[in-house]
């Protein structure tokens, strides 16, 4: 069972991953990605990480790309790219030697490594999993008892965000309008 | 009052500074007694510490005055220090004395001339040069003095700047003069780098220790030597010293007679001890060249016609005796012909001034004559000088040239050769002068047609003010000799004031046939002396003989025009290319690399091409290579 | 019912985050429309928290998910300033894409 669950979320991860990279439109290329978020939470369930596969959904798909595609209607670029050619010589084969390069050094790590990863760390935060608690039990005695500094400058983090995001996109009384002629 | 050493040159040094911001207001003549007030002042104080160190024990005769440090720089620490011993302080005596004397002279003298004030600015500019110079405690404070001499000379000589044959000599003489620092300098780099001081004091206690090897102190002597010849006219370098006569006869009495050209002289003495540590060729090579300097200029100043040319080429002649007396260990005779060359060289040269002014500028001895009649004190006073320089005693240019001759005699029989022509050869010239200039046949009106109609001239004595240094210095030409008389060592004064600065350095002669035989050699002297007057009264006054003034010795051995020559020729072309290198190979090293980061920075700079995406791209391969790097270490 | 012969291992879903990974990296790469750039480097975000959760899970410990946690928030606050960013730039010239913004070159 498990493995079906996993070569479903796995196919709906990778087609949505490919998708966000080949699509000219921008659009096309945002509801691929929402296809692999929910691959991805797919995956987190099938590890027992419910909440997390929760949040991915409500955040990341439901916040997120919800707000990359306002930005997109926003700015009007939603034209297709033509993806045919790259402007930048060398660009394309460069593209590929880093990303198969990539590929196999991670594969190898990986390969190589899991065991040695997996025998080593053993036992060293004493928080463990398989309790009889819930995951969202574990994960907020976690992040409220073990992380909470952590916790509190995140939340700090999200402050500043918010700030800085409101002073870069003002519209300043000196700004042009846009020149494609759409009514402000 | 040895303490008091520190105002010796600073009243000049006021004078200067005084001179400088109100001269032109106080003008002809109150800038000429506010000058010559203050080399007067220095001599005062000069003779209160003399006589400060007569009243101590001869060993004591020896006082530092620190004024600061001057370059405390790592291992080199320089104390700007002037010091008070017997050789500065007779040095001091006579650099003031007659210092003092020619600025009295030279109010009036250079009555009337536009650039008044100025010329007194430089001359006591240069009588502090020269006080740094002889009371220096360390080599760097005399080197400074040296190159103020230097370019005070210069200043000077071509004080009439406007004619060109004024302005050219005064480069003349700072060129050939820096040659001679060449050698100073090199001279002083080496005593700082084996011994690892520059005072006199350090050096010529290590020369006495042996802690100087010879080799190092041949070199340092002979290099000081190359600076002395510089400076005090000696033959490889001596071309200067005619032109410079150029300027103003008080400058050419100061500087070119009793003070500037005596540096060289007062430098080989004070460091006697490092030419007595070198090898026995150097002072060999001094004496020598001293020697032939001797007779070369006795040669030429026979045919001169100028009558300040011959008094200059009587001092290059003179130098070389005192360079003679210095190669063969005798100290005390060089500064005892120093001095009374002093006396009479001056004496002489203001009085071929006095003469030149009452003759209207004229200096062509040709056109002279009889004149002792019109001029009777200035002909009085240059008698005198002439019978001292002649040597004939009791005038003291005998008693010195006596004691040279007998030191050079215990050392090389042809070095006295040589020193006996050449003063047969001083007694000839000089007496050609005498006679030529005021007795004889007057020609002053000869030529009177082609100087425009102004009728008769009638040639006229000098001011009084000009008359009172000439007889004051015609009396200590007169007396001098009595600072070493050689009938008993009691009367040797100057032996005994000299004894600590040169004792050990001073060649010891007695017992060999000169000093057993000395009276035989003083007469000996007396004879040529009067022979050689002899013939110059048969040649230019009786006119039995016909005189021999040879093109050669007029034109001096042709070495001006030889010298331009090699100058101009080899000499031009191997500055062309020493210039060639710097422009190209050092300057093209260091442009080299200049254009060498350009260029290559030009090259990398292609890799910033603004895109984003090149940025990431390389950083993406970059981790790639770290990850695999690291993985590989771990796996393998 | 098909026989289950084989259980997916941890090592399968490592895997799979690192082909994730690399195709986000190649994507930022050779696209030039910058909001598909900040789409791929999300990519690369989640290749990243699936990781975390799987080690997580295999070392027993409830860290790796906390880390997960806050790696969502940190990604959602860069994302608004990212974007803000963008619509600051890109708000005087539409159309424009992240080749035009070649002002550093040097």
């Amino acid at each position: 069972m498990e493995l079906f669950v996993f070569v479903c979320a796995a196919v709906m991860v990778i087609v949505g991953a490919v998708g966000v990279v080949v699509r000219g439109n921008p659009v096309h290329a945002a509801l691929s990605l929402v296809l692999t978020l929910f691959g991805i939470a797919v995956l987190f369930v099938a590890q027992h990480a419910e909440f997390l596969a929760a949040v991915q959904v409500i955040v990341y798909a439901g916040a997120i790309v919800v707000l990359f595609l306002f930005v997109v209607m926003l700015l009007g670029v939603d034209r297709a790219e033509d993806l045919r050619t790259d402007s930048l010589t060398g660009q394309r084969p460069l593209a590929v030697v880093v990303g198969l390069g990539l590929l196999g050094v991670l594969v190898a790590a990986i390969v190589s490594g899991t065991d040695a990863v997996i025998t080593r760390g053993a036992g060293i935060n004493g928080a463990t999993i398989d309790t009889a608690d819930a995951n969202i039990v574990q994960l907020a005695r976690s992040v409220f008892a073990d992380y909470v500094v952590a916790f509190e400058v995140t939340s700090v983090l999200l402050v500043v965000a918010v700030v800085g995001t409101v002073l870069l996109s003002r519209r300043r009384a000196t700004d042009v309008r846009p020149v494609s002629g759409r009514p402000s | 009052m040895v303490d008091l050493l520190w105002l010796v040159p600073a009243f000049p040094l006021l004078g200067t500074v005084i001179m400088l911001l109100l001269g032109r207001r106080l003008g002809d003549p109150r800038s000429g007694w506010l000058a010559t007030l203050m080399p007067t002042a220095s001599f005062i104080v000069v003779v209160g510490i003399f006589a400060d160190l007569l009243s101590r024990p001869a060993a004591e005769r020896h006082h530092v005055v620190n004024l600061f440090s001057w370059i405390p720089v790592g291992s080199l620490h320089v104390e700007m220090a002037i010091l008070a011993d017997p050789l500065s302080i007779t040095m001091a005596l006579f650099v003031t004395g007659i210092g003092a004397l020619i600025h009295l002279y030279a109010i009036g003298y250079m009555h009337g001339d536009p650039k008044y004030s100025k010329f007194f600015l430089y001359l006591n500019l240069f009588i502090f040069a020269m006080l740094m110079l002889v009371l220096g405690e360390n080599l760097l404070v005399t080197f400074l003095g040296w190159e103020g001499v230097g370019a005070c000379s210069y200043l000077l000589i071509a004080f009439w700047h406007t004619r060109n044959s004024a302005a050219v000599a005064g480069k003349k003489a700072f060129v050939a003069n820096r040659v001679g620092d060449f050698g100073v300098m090199i001279a002083m780099f080496l005593a700082f780098g084996t011994l690892g001081t520059l005072s006199y004091s350090g050096i010529n206690e290590a020369a006495h220790g042996g802690a100087l090897a010879p080799v190092t102190a041949t070199a340092i002597a002979l290099l000081l030597f190359l600076g002395a010849c510089g400076k005090s006219a000696q033959l490889p370098l001596y071309f200067w010293l005619p032109d410079a006569m150029e300027g103003p006869t008080p400058v050419s009495a100061l500087i070119h007679a009793a003070t500037m050209v005596t540096a060289g002289v007062f430098l080989m003495t004070r460091i006697a001890p490092v030419l007595a540590a070198s090898y026995h060729f150097a002072p060999m090579i001094i004496a020598v060249v001293g020697g032939v300097t001797a007779l070369f200029a006795a040669t030429v100043a026979v045919a001169q016609n100028d009558i300040k040319k011959v008094l200059a080429y009587s001092t290059v002649s003179q130098l070389g005796y005192m360079f003679m007396a210095v190669g063969s260990g005798a100290y005390v005779a060089a500064i005892f012909l120093m001095v009374t060359h002093a006396f009479f060289k001056a004496l002489l040269f203001l009085g071929s001034g006095s003469v030149i002014h009452g003759m209207g500028n004229e200096q062509d001895m040709r056109r002279m004559g009889k004149l002792q009649l019109l001029m009777p004190i200035t002909a009085m006073t240059f008698i005198v000088g002439w019978l001292a320089i002649a040597g004939v005693p009791p005038f003291a240019g005998f008693w010195s040239k006596d004691e040279i001759l007998l030191y050079v005699f215990a050392n090389n029989r042809g070095l006295y050769a040589i020193g006996l022509i050449t003063a047969l050869l001083t007694a000839y010239y000089m007496t050609r002068q005498v006679i030529m200039v005021f007795f004889g046949e007057a020609h002053w009106n000869d030529h009177s047609g082609e100087h425009g109609a102004h009728g008769d001239f009638v040639p006229h004595e000098s001011p009084r003010i000009m008359l009172v240094p000439l007889v004051v210095l015609a009396g200590l030409s007169i007396i001098g000799g009595a600072l070493q008389l050689p009938f008993s060592s009691n009367l040797h004064f100057l032996d005994r004031w000299l004894a600590p600065v040169v004792e050990e350095s001073q060649a010891n002669i007695a017992g060999t046939w000169a000093s057993e035989n000395k009276y035989l050699l003083l007469l000996l002297a007396v004879v040529i002396a009067l022979v050689g007057i002899g013939a110059a009264v048969a040649v230019y006054l009786k006119r039995v003989i016909n005189p021999i003034e040879p093109r050669v010795l007029e034109q001096a051995w042709y070495y001006d025009a030889a010298v331009s020559r090699v100058v101009a020729g080899p000499g031009a072309a191997a500055f062309n290319a020493v210039a060639w290198v710097d422009t190209h190979l050092v300057d093209g090293a260091v442009n080299g690399v200049a254009t060498l980061v350009r260029s290559s920075a030009g090259i990398t700079r292609k890799a910033q091409s603004g895109f984003v995406r090149t940025y990431a791209a390389v950083i993406g391969l970059g981790a790639v290579l770290l990850i695999a790097w690291f993985a590989w270490r771990s796996i393998a | 019912m098909i026989a289950v012969v084989v259980q997916p291992t941890p090592m399968w879903y490592l895997l799979l985050s690192a082909v994730l990974f690399v195709i986000g990296t190649v994507g930022v790469l050779v696209r030039r429309n910058p909001l598909v750039m900040f789409m791929c480097i999300e990519l690369m975000l989640n290749a990243v928290n699936l990781t975390f959760v799987t080690l997580g899970r295999q070392l027993n410990d409830i860290s790796g998910q906390t880390i997960v946690f806050f790696v969502l928030v940190v990604a959602a606050a860069e994302v608004v300033v990212g974007l803000s960013i963008i619509v600051a730039i890109m708000r005087r010239r539409t159309g424009a894409n992240a080749d035009d913004l070649a002002d550093l070159k040097g």
